[in-house]
């Protein structure tokens, strides 16, 4: 398999730095090399100082979420080629504190994602008919967020509202309220038909465009504004 | 314990630039832009257009003469461009309406595209009038 040379371009920054930087390595990289691979290939062969987040390397953790080329991509499923650039910019996410280099702190976006409340296991949609195992009610997966945050970094309303709830909670509510498995789906419901909450999204859609895992945020901030409208027009109309 | 040092921290946000910033985005991050840009242009133009009927308070002279120059063809291409402008961000605005009611939600960028080609229509329209009519 030839190799080709690709030249990362790599945010820098560590904590106490006056500003950051970037830093420009030279990778050689075959056609199926990740950007995730090529960056672990910097930090074993060129720059042990490089900090980056990773995990299951199959976009199921969602932990190496990262700005590749200005668009948020999980760096473990995008190959290096498929960008077609000879010099590919790597920077950290948008809207949380950098930790070092491409790393940010997740912990407001994890700490607003739990007021969601939303349970991690649902009924499974896919093969209605496959006959389920004794002693299992029915079929269960995972929900399909895997927390990653690319659609808060790509978000253009979080760049200028630091209190807005963002597109991944405000899914995750919409999953509470449309299947509330136990959760007081009222309550959370109530909590974002607030001005922070799903009534700040101004309709931009990046969320939706950047989610590795099909959720549409979008999609599900609307359907929670077209459920409070309802309510709305139902209790103008003399409903309850 | 661990205390965290929020001041110190570096946060990658782009405030309202990041409003304009079109690099790595898609349809809806373009619309989303477009509609600031046009919805700021109208804001001027409106700020231009207040200056502008004061010179009603100043004779009948001084408002003859800007009426010519009302209809010169360089003028009358920057209201070419003030009309491209109301139809994007009108046009625009009752796409954004709709969705963001939950109406089309997953046919945002089929209602972009459809509402854009109304709007050139109507520019092109519109366009022909101020210059012939």
């Amino acid at each position: 398999m030839s190799e080709t040379t690709v030249h990362f371009r790599v945010f820098r920054y560590k904590q106490g730095d006056e500003r950051p930087h970037y830093d420009t390595f030279a990778v050689p990289v075959e056609e199926r090399t990740t950007v995730l691979e090529a960056l672990q290939a910097i930090r074993r062969d060129q720059d042990p100082s490089l900090t980056l987040r990773h995990s299951c390397h199959h976009a199921s953790c969602g932990t190496c979420g990262m700005r590749v080329n200005g668009r948020e991509v999980l760096a473990c499923v995008t190959r290096v080629l498929d960008l077609g650039t000879p010099v590919i910019t790597v920077e950290p996410m948008r809207n949380a504190p950098v930790v070092s280099d491409l790393v940010v702190d997740m912990g407001d976006f994890y700490a607003t994602f739990a007021q969601a409340q939303l349970p991690l296991v649902r009924r499974s949609e896919f093969l209605p008919d496959a006959q389920v195992a004794e002693g299992v009610p029915f079929h269960m997966r995972f929900e399909s967020c895997i927390e990653c945050g690319l659609c808060l970094s790509a978000c253009p309303v979080a760049a200028s509202d630091p209190a807005y709830v963002g597109p991944a909670t405000l899914a995750a509510v919409w999953r509470v309220v449309e299947e509330p498995r136990g959760v007081d789906a009222e309550a959370v419901l109530a909590w974002v038909d607030s001005e922070d909450g799903c009534w700040r999204c101004h309709v931009a859609m990046e969320c939706s465009e950047v989610c590795p895992s099909n959720v549409n945020p979008g999609h599900a901030i609307m359907e929670l504004r077209r459920t409070l409208i309802r309510r709305q027009v139902g209790v103008l109309q003399g409903g309850v | 314990m661990l205390e965290r040092t929020r001041q110190r921290q570096l946060v990658l946000r782009q405030g309202i630039k990041g409003w304009f910033d079109v690099r790595g985005r898609r349809l809806g991050g373009w619309a989303f832009v477009l509609h600031r840009v046009t919805g700021l242009g109208l804001v001027l133009y409106l700020g231009i257009h207040l200056w502008v009927l004061r010179l009603l308070t100043q004779g009948e002279a001084r408002w003859d003469a800007f009426i010519v120059l009302a209809k010169s063809p360089a003028f009358l291409a920057l209201d070419a461009l003030l009309l491209l402008g109301l139809l994007v961000h009108g046009l625009n605005g009752v796409r954004v309406t709709l969705v963001g009611m939950g109406v089309a939600t997953r046919y945002h960028k089929t209602l972009f595209w459809v509402l854009m080609v109304l709007g050139g229509v109507l520019w092109l329209v519109g366009t022909w009038a101020f210059f012939t009519v």
